[in-house]
């Protein structure tokens, strides 16, 4: 079975904000999402997550003075877990048409609904035969800084490989010819890759 | 690395077709293994290039890498590395081109006149690609070595090779005299030429020594029924167990001028004594030697005031004359006609090694080695004129052999000397020259210009690599080839012979093995000759 994290809320060429349908329920940053536009599949990178009050203008307020636990706040709060929301951002990397992946961005964004799904094993193989959609996380102007994203990216990735050795030099030979005129950046995500 | 049959090295990034092809190695080349003087295969679009490698270098893609270097303790860092920031290049110098067609199959490597385009594939030779480019070993083509680092065998086509003077040249011990050695059983065994060699120092005919003191077989010894060893010191022959068949004497009258000039350094003789000689001679007549050495004070005094000669030169010329006079094989009235006697062997085709025993010095050397050849030349101009005149065969081609090349042809006196006639006039009467030398920068540039084949050893003296390499395209490349060769063993060939220049190991003589190698395929070929009766 497929595990369906939530759904999409914000849509455009590039990426998509997803609500998940539990709190806390976030999928890991750097792992591989999909989600769908009709007859295409959407895949997308998670490179933010965020969990916030479910109105802008009501901040949460601290409750857990007279509690024991963490845990405890929640269960002596219940509605807390109707007040709040959990968000993640995934940038799209590529898409599905058929049997056939492609590593650059999709005709049109998804749709407002779209259930998104998290990739199985499988499908984080197929899609991780090219390191094309490197150069996409590479070129991100977003908080969280590329390096971040690409390193939390192939991490995940190497985690479902047969041979994550040499999945991660593979894709580090690619990010060295992107990064040829620049290895400084490339120093800083080699690093993040080995952990 | 292994010799595969194409392994991969890399691609072409840049070049011109002056200054060569650069490729870079691919990731899993180690540039360690990637040696100077090898040679490549570059797959273009139309046709295949052949090429030398001439230099390897280290690149990175980014100066910061050079700057500030990356912790290659860690094996990924170094793996992620190699080959992509941090890569190898070596230069590659194209030479020849095979078109892929049936018409350039046939026409066989054609030289450069453009370059493979962007990111053709390279690969190391095959030892198929090396025996396209240098030809099988045949009826013509004689097995000389491997090329370097290699096990293919490299052929040297010597019915070409004795068309033209040729020169092996090498500081001293680094395997000269082994090469021709090897060189001159090939053109006794696979070109016509009959060979005359001037063995300063014993080497050839005979058993020779090898630095390391064990000796090695001549080729007398190896091939007795075609090869004739004459000598100037039938003493030292004897003791050396030598089976020499001629003793070879000069008489005062085949001594000319010419040769006196040619020894005016080495005799300390004065350019007024050498002008005096000519005169004598033209005074005297042929016996001029004969009657200068038993002349009377009296005599020596008209003789000088008729040819008007100082008498301080006169003085200066019979010391030098005397010293000619003094050398033992220098007699009043040979009793044996030298010339003849080498003429004969040659005629039928056997080689002549001329020993000097004893006789070392250079004056001995030069004055015979002049002397006979000059005479030997002129007969052979003489009989190739009659021949071309009435329509019949060339006589067979006549190589000479000689050593300290640049005391006959040094710019001084090259004009003079008959081997810088044969040198220049190259094979119009069928007569050419091997130049063994260690100094090549002290012979005669113009000499140097007309020498088809050049072998050289390790050189390290600038101008001695300059003046072997002057005129041969690609020069600054083959120059770090050449200044990268093995002190002993290596050796560069290029020139007429060869349709590319190539860096190889010689191959070996000495052992009994490669006796019976040298010897089992001179029978073969008799075999095979006899096949076709």
């Amino acid at each position: 079975m497929e595990e369906r994290l939530g759904e999409v809320i914000e849509a455009t060429t590039g990426e998509f904000v997803a609500q998940c349908y539990e709190l806390y329920r976030l999928p890991p940053l750097g792992s591989l999402v999909k989600t769908r536009d009709e007859a295409v599949e959407l895949y997308g990178i998670v490179y933010q997550a965020a969990t916030s009050s479910l109105e802008p203008g009501r901040r949460p307020i601290a409750r857990g003075e007279d509690e024991t636990s963490e845990e405890a706040i929640y269960q002596s709060n219940p509605q807390l877990l109707k007040l709040l929301k959990s968000e993640f951002n995934a940038l799209i990397v590529g898409h599905r048409l058929g049997d056939k992946i492609y590593q650059h961005l999709p005709p049109r964004p998804a749709h407002i609904h779209s259930f998104v799904y998290a990739c199985s094993d499988d499908e984080i193989r197929s899609f991780s035969q090219s390191f094309a959609f490197l150069i996409l996380l590479l070129n991100t102007h977003r908080p969280v800084p590329p390096e971040e994203i690409t390193g939390a990216a192939l991490r995940e990735m190497g985690r479902v490989q047969e041979d994550r050795h040499a999945f991660l030099v593979a894709a580090g030979k690619e990010l060295a010819v992107l990064l040829s005129d620049n290895f400084s950046q490339l120093k800083v995500i080699l690093g993040r890759l080995k952990a | 690395m292994t010799q595969g049959n194409s392994q991969r090295l890399g691609i072409v990034v840049a070049g011109s077709l002056n200054k060569g092809v650069d490729i870079r190695l691919d990731g899993a080349v180690s540039i360690e293994d990637v040696v100077v003087g090898r040679y490549v295969t570059i797959q273009g679009q139309k046709r295949r290039f052949f090429g030398m490698i001439t230099d390897v270098s280290l690149g990175v893609s980014d100066p910061k890498l050079a700057q500030t270097p990356p912790d290659v303790t860690d094996a990924f860092i170094a793996e992620v590395l190699a080959g992509t920031s941090t890569y190898g290049t070596v230069h590659v110098l194209p030479m020849l081109t095979i078109g892929s067609d049936a018409a350039s199959l046939v026409e066989g490597p054609q030289p450069v006149k453009s370059i493979p385009g962007h990111y053709a594939p390279v690969s190391v030779a095959s030892a198929q690609d090396i025996e396209r480019v240098f030809g099988k070993e045949d009826p013509r083509r004689f097995w000389i070595g491997n090329p370097l680092e290699m096990e293919t065998r490299l052929c040297l086509d010597l019915a070409e090779f004795v068309k033209r003077s040729n020169g092996i040249f090498g500081k001293s011990g680094t395997g000269k005299t082994f090469f021709t050695r090897i060189l001159l059983i090939g053109m006794l065994q696979k070109s016509k030429a009959a060979n005359l060699i001037f063995d300063m120092h014993n080497e050839y005919g005979w058993a020779g020594t090898w630095e390391e003191g064990k000796s090695v077989k001549g080729l007398k010894q190896l091939f007795p029924s075609k090869v004739a060893v004459f000598t100037l010191d039938e003493e030292n022959s004897r003791q050396r167990g030598v089976s020499t068949d001629f003793v070879v004497r000069i008489g005062y009258d085949e001594i000319e001028p010419e040769d006196v000039a040619l020894l005016r350094q080495t005799l300390n003789l004065t350019e007024p004594a050498i002008e005096a000689v000519y005169q004598i001679r033209r005074r005297l007549g042929a016996d001029w030697l004969h009657i200068l050495a038993d002349i009377g004070e009296e005599a020596a005094s008209e003789l000088v005031a008729e040819l008007n000669i100082h008498e301080s030169t006169f003085q200066n010329l019979q010391r030098g004359l005397a010293t000619i006079r003094r050398l033992p094989f220098v007699v009043p009235h040979a009793p044996t006609n030298a010339v003849k006697g080498i003429l004969e062997h040659l005629d039928r085709n056997v080689n002549v090694v001329l020993e000097f025993g004893r006789y070392r010095d250079i004056a001995a050397y030069v004055l015979v080695a002049n002397m006979l050849s000059r005479r030997i030349y002129a007969r052979y101009q003489e009989r190739t004129e009659r021949a071309m005149a009435s329509g019949a065969a060339l006589p067979a081609p006549l190589v000479i052999t000689i050593e300290e090349a640049h005391k006959f042809l040094n710019p001084e006196i090259a004009g003079r000397t008959i081997f810088g006639t044969i040198a220049r006039e190259m094979r119009k009467y069928n007569v050419t020259l091997l130049v063994i030398d260690q100094r090549p920068s002290g012979i005669d540039e113009e000499v140097m210009s007309q020498l088809g084949t050049k072998v050289t050893y390790l050189l390290d003296n600038e101008r001695d690599i300059d003046s072997v390499l002057a005129g041969v395209s690609g020069r600054s490349e083959l120059k770090s080839v050449l200044a990268r060769l093995a002190p002993r063993r290596q050796a560069l060939v290029f020139g007429h012979a060869v349709p590319m220049p190539v860096a190889f190991q010689p191959r070996e003589y000495g052992s009994a093995e490669s006796y019976k190698e040298f010897v089992t395929s001179e029978r073969a070929i008799q075999d095979l000759e006899k096949l076709w009766e």
